[in-house]
């Protein structure tokens, strides 16, 4: 299978094609320097991305809190980790690094508070 | 009570400048801000990607606002919420700044120095001018980010978004989480306004086309948004006749710029830059009123916020040293933007106040491939920078030492964009 993707590990942002071969190997081109390779060996085999949202926060001066999931997250489960978050409610008084979630889908990653609210 | 420094906006431009103008030596600081918390826009940025370049570490904008509110916190800086700068005056040798909150109502406040900080606001539809009805269901990027992430009001389920800008990139993918669909994102422009990264994992993670070369030419619906007519544009951006498509949306977010936000600046006569929108600055952020500063997007529209941290850094050193009576007020260079360049800040650089270096800050107007941005004085190259790709989207920071400039007695900086020498 081939791709086409766009490196974004510097500003160069080189446009590279990734080829899995038949021994499972990847053989990438188009990319300038040796780290477009392993971003592209990584996008290929496990995409992760940290997934930054919010939940409803009660008796606190706004009515949502901001939050991320504390390590990157596999990008297929983004959707389902969006489902689970949204029925968090929180109570305020919330600090900054608190975990608003435990162990998300099971991954073994928390969801975290990205603000602090007072009560209000 | 006069104040040493008086900082008009509590965004991070205005924090940063704040701190460092008290560990400087500034003893009565004051931040003053319009909205009901410090931090600026950064507390709507809810999404990671601030700071790499100060923390290390690839922060949100609320956490990297909050560690600068906390230093704030710590240096005992005092801060008036609500409070809305109406104008700024010079009076003597102090600045008279007019403030209206609700507890103290109006109120004149003086101070040695001045520090403008208030950022920048969208470009809104009226000034792009598109034809239709202005049914609801039209908001900027910015607008609709504020609703959703911290009002928590969903503004849409399908939508469009004209103009790639980032904040349009990153409203693309956060309503894509939030359930809705997003058809697609039109860009004037044969590039994009934004990071390629923010391209990367906003759209392409979503599947989302990027229409380039295309914008909307009619809005549809009366009292909400029914859909929008986009087509394709020549190289002179005029719509091509034939190539018009209809999308069906109830949302159309605008991401169409930013404009520094300077009528108090203008209003003050405080020397400006059409290039820019911006005040005329120096090295340290002075502007063409003696004791006041200005640093942040109130300058120039940054991309990165860690661009804006540093400048405050700037603009906090260069008010601590004119309350000390240490500002040279001389100006040894002027800056000029050459072929290929629209703009360049600092656009003067008085030598006496630079450390070891003067960053020069620059956009480029186009997008280049394999060429170098070269600084002149006269006919003679004094500094070249060197980047595989330089894009309109991405802030050029070239940085040019104190030995270097200090081998001219004064002249003219010409950056250019140019072939790489072989
Ligand atoms: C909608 C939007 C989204 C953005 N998203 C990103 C992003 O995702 N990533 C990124 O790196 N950059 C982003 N930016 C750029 C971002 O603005 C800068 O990185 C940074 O926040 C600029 O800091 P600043 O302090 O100059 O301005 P701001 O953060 O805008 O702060 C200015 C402050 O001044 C206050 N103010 C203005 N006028 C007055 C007045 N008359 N009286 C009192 N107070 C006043 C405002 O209320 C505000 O708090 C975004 C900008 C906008 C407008
Ligand atoms: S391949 Fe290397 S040079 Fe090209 S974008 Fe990736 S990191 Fe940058």
């Amino acid at each position: 299978m081939k791709k086409n993707m766009t490196c974004i590990v510097c500003p160069v942002g080189c446009q590279m094609t990734v080829e899995e071969k038949n021994d499972g190997t990847y053989d990438v081109t188009g990319n300038t320097c040796k780290r477009g390779p392993k971003y592209a060996v990584a996008e290929m085999t496990n995409p992760t991305r940290v997934v930054p949202t919010t939940v409803v926060i009660k008796n606190a001066m706004l009515p949502r809190l901001p939050v991320k999931t504390a390590q990157p997250i596999p990008k297929g489960q983004i959707f389902d980790a969006m489902a689970v978050i949204n029925q968090v409610v929180v109570q305020a008084p919330v600090k900054t690094g608190d975990v608003v979630l435990k162990n998300l889908l099971g991954l073994g990653i928390d969801v975290v508070a990205t603000r602090t609210m007072n009560k209000f | 009570m006069i104040y040493d420094v008086v900082i008009l906006g509590g965004g991070p431009a205005g924090l940063a400048a704040a701190a460092e103008a008290k560990k400087q030596g500034a003893e009565n600081v004051l931040i003053l801000e319009r909205d009901r918390e410090l931090g600026g826009i950064l507390n709507q940025c809810i999404h990671n990607g601030f700071g790499l370049h100060t923390f290390n570490e690839e922060l949100t904008g609320p956490e990297y606002a909050e560690r600068h509110i906390n230093e704030i916190v710590e240096l005992g800086i005092p801060y008036l919420l609500n409070t809305m700068v109406l104008d700024m005056v010079e009076h003597g040798d102090l600045k008279v700044i007019h403030v209206i909150n609700e507890n103290d109502g109006y109120m004149a406040i003086e101070s040695k120095a001045v520090i403008l900080t208030m950022g920048c606001r969208e470009r809104t539809s009226g000034a792009i001018g598109i034809p239709g009805y202005r049914p609801s269901g039209v908001f900027t990027a910015g607008t609709a980010q504020r609703f959703i992430n911290m009002e928590g009001y969903m503004c849409g389920k399908e939508v469009v978004i004209l103009g790639s800008g980032d904040i349009g990139l990153i409203m693309a993918r956060r309503m894509t989480l939030e359930g809705a669909h997003v058809q697609a994102v039109c860009e004037l422009m044969p590039y994009s306004n934004g990071l390629v990264r923010n391209i990367v994992q906003c759209l392409d993670d979503y599947d989302i086309p990027l229409k380039l070369s295309q914008t909307i030419t009619f809005i549809h619906g009366k009292d909400r948004v029914e859909g929008v007519t986009i087509a394709k544009v020549d190289e002179r951006l005029k719509a091509i006749p034939g190539t018009e498509e209809f999308i069906p949306c109830d949302t159309l977010l605008l991401s169409v710029g930013l404009i520094p936000e300077n009528e108090i600046t203008r209003h003050a006569g405080v020397e400006m830059d059409p290039r820019t929108s911006g005040s005329v600055v120096g090295e340290l952020r002075q502007t063409s009123m003696p004791g006041v500063f200005a640093c942040g997007n109130v300058v120039h529209v940054h991309d990165l916020v860690d661009f804006v941290s540093q400048e405050a850094v700037l603009a906090g050193k260069g008010a601590a040293k004119y309350l000390k009576g240490q500002l040279n007020a001389d100006v040894d260079f002027t800056t000029v933007n050459g072929d290929g360049i629209g703009y360049v800040v600092p656009q003067k650089v008085a030598i006496k106040n630079v450390d070891d270096s003067v960053t020069f800050y620059m956009r480029v107007r186009q997008v280049f491939k394999d060429k170098v941005v070269n600084a002149y004085i006269g006919d003679t190259i004094i500094a070249t920078k060197k980047e595989k790709k330089f894009l309109p989207a991405e802030m050029v920071n070239f940085k040019i030492t104190k030995d270097i400039l200090a081998e001219y007695p004064s002249g003219e900086i010409r950056f250019v964009v140019e072939e790489a020498k072989k």
